[in-house]
């Protein structure tokens, strides 16, 4: 006997749906690999935001609840409209933003994500027929997490939210996330009624939100790309557990898969700063200024007109961009800077931190929007072993990541981080706004340097006197 | 322990995806070079906005005949699902056109 569709009480319908979610998880996992080249990395989005269409028109056409019934036309209505909502102020927002405030954007996005998993996980908790209590559980604090951790993480990069850096946070946090861990433990062990339970939830969502809050609230911005990752990883996380609920293929298949992913960046950021990320959720920079004792020597500053003679006729000349260059939207004039130097034989060459900007990529991204061919972007492992040879290092806007304490000072709170040796090189131009602390918040004693001279003012207005000093040459 | 057991033989195939998942996502990641890692993190929250599915589910299965938190929770939960998925993959897309646009030179 052959087992037809009836005898397992299903429809066409369920298949076609399952299949649908099948192909979707697949576009998810080949978008992403095609986004591992830039060639490609255009249609590997396409790629994945297809897969996400499909499963949506087919869940909402084909889905059947507990009883049976597919979605009927009313609800139809009100999530096409929810969606269509949603969808315009989504797009509208990416397409307006500007590229610096992209990690905000992104942060904001994972934010709107977290928040979709918590409020689908508290529905979901209430209902009878729901047997899966953990995982939802575990989604409405994972979801909750992410999304005021998130929120926090948007503010701090959009210079709306402040650190705060206590002894007592940490406690606070350690007391915050047992009271959580208990209070799961007392709803999923003993049976309540309706009502208590209920109301045990938006207990749990509201200390969860103020996790989520003191969590990232006394982490240095310096660190909101790791953090950013990995509440990139917890919103994944959360979208899985809510596919347990369902027993959703592709929203556990893509769930994890994006928490994996988000985790391992996350390790990749830490590891390309030198810190653990315990020491990067516990302390903030220390700020220990341990340092800062040591004979600094003095500072030189350099005129327009020596800059420009000296890189004109320079052979090679390395460009490190920091947050400083993409605050003062200075990307534009650095490619005229760069086009007129290579009109004169010079040979540029950018070299990128990977934790240059406040993402890793970030300033990939920024100069890419300048018209900077990705092929002048050199990473920091590539281009160390050049930095001897080249005749000019022009550091615009970026501080810690040319620091050589880094390297030879084991008080500095960076110390072992690897960074781009611009100390090497011939000699250093520094642009800067002035003699303020980098992110980390430490001394950068490259600016002491015998070979290093300083350019103060804004990057743009730096950059821009500094062509036309090179276009009258 | 039994309980355990139980627990692995029937939930196996949940557990052979997650395990599969997690390698993939290593993979995936660990290949791509950091030019790429800003829209690829964007890409990847786009991703995860997959919790929209969830969404449709859920306020596809709500009742609209009478007013309830439910309904316009499971409305705030399509939106937000939205607004992560289509800014996601919106921004990562302007992101990449920046890569792509030198080409065409």
């Amino acid at each position: 006997m052959e087992t037809t569709l009836q005898d397992l009480g299903i429809t066409t319908g369920d298949v076609i749906l399952e299949i649908s979610y099948l192909v979707a998880a697949i576009l998810f996992v080949i978008g992403l690999k095609l986004m591992s080249h830039p060639e490609s990395a255009k249609k590997g989005n396409l790629w994945a935001a297809v897969g996400m269409g499909l499963a949506m028109v087919t869940t909402l056409f084909l889905h059947r609840g507990v009883s049976g019934q597919t979605i009927s036309l009313l609800n139809g209505i009100v999530i096409v409209s929810a969606i269509i909502f949603g969808g315009i102020i989504g797009t509208v927002i990416a397409r307006r933003i500007k590229m610096t405030a992209m990690p905000q954007l992104v942060s904001f996005f994972n934010a709107t994500g977290g928040a979709a998993s918590a409020l689908v996980a508290l529905m979901e908790y209430s209902n009878p027929d729901n047997s899966s209590a953990t995982v939802t559980l575990l989604g409405l604090i994972i979801g909750a997490i992410a999304f005021s951790g998130s929120m926090i993480a948007y503010g701090k990069l959009d210079g709306k939210v402040g650190d705060i850096f206590a002894k007592w946070t940490t406690y606070f946090n350690i007391f915050m996330l047992v009271l959580i861990t208990a209070l799961t433990v007392y709803m999923l062990a003993f049976d309540h009624d309706m009502a208590t339970q209920t109301m045990l939830s938006y207990i749990l969502l509201g200390l969860a939100l103020i996790y989520g809050i003191m969590f990232v609230m006394p982490i240095g911005g310096a660190d909101m790309p790791v953090v950013i990752s990995l509440l990139n990883s917890l919103t994944g996380i959360a979208a899985a557990m809510a596919g347990f609920i369902y027993s959703n293929q592709a929203m556990i298949l893509g769930g994890i898969f994006v928490g994996s992913a988000g985790a391992i960046l996350t390790l990749l950021m830490c590891k390309a700063m030198n810190r653990s990320l315990l020491n990067v959720i516990i302390g903030a920079f220390g700020g220990g200024g341990a340092a800062a004792d040591k004979d600094q020597g003095t500072i030189k500053e350099i005129s327009l007109s020596d800059a420009s003679v000296l890189l004109s006729y320079s052979q090679k000349v390395v460009i490190v961009p920091g947050y400083g260059l993409a605050v003062a939207q200075a990307q534009y004039a650095t490619n005229d800077l760069v086009k007129l130097l290579e009109d004169k034989g010079v040979e540029v060459k950018f070299a990128i931190h990977p934790v240059a900007g406040r993402m890793p990529g970030h300033m990939n991204v920024l100069l890419a929007e300048a018209d900077v061919p990705y092929t002048k972007l050199v990473e920091m492992d590539d281009i160390n072993p050049d930095m001897p040879n080249t005749d000019v290092t022009i550091v615009v806007g970026a501080n810690d990541v040319v620091n050589p304490a880094a390297l030879d000072d084991p008080s500095s709170p960076i110390y072992g981080m690897p960074i781009i040796n611009a100390h090497e090189s011939k000699n250093i131009i520094v642009m800067k706004r002035g003699m303020g602390k980098g992110y980390a918040g430490i001394e950068n004693f490259l600016f002491f340097n015998d070979k290093t001279r300083m350019l103060f003012g804004n990057a743009k207005d730096s950059i821009q006197a500094l062509v036309n000093e090179i276009k009258q040459l | 322990m039994e309980d355990f057991l139980v627990y692995f033989y029937q939930n196996k195939e949940v557990i052979f995806i997650i395990a599969l998942s997690i390698f993939l996502g290593v993979e995936v990641i660990s290949n791509v070079p950091s030019v790429l890692h800003t829209p690829l993190m964007s890409g990847a929250n786009a991703i995860s906005g997959v919790i929209i599915i969830g969404g449709i589910i859920l306020l596809g299965h709500t009742n609209l005949n009478t007013f309830s938190l439910n309904l316009v929770l499971g409305i705030f939960a399509v939106i937000f699902g939205t607004l992560n998925v289509v800014g996601g993959f919106v921004v990562t897309d302007r992101m990449l056109d920046m890569f792509k646009k030198k080409k065409k030179k």
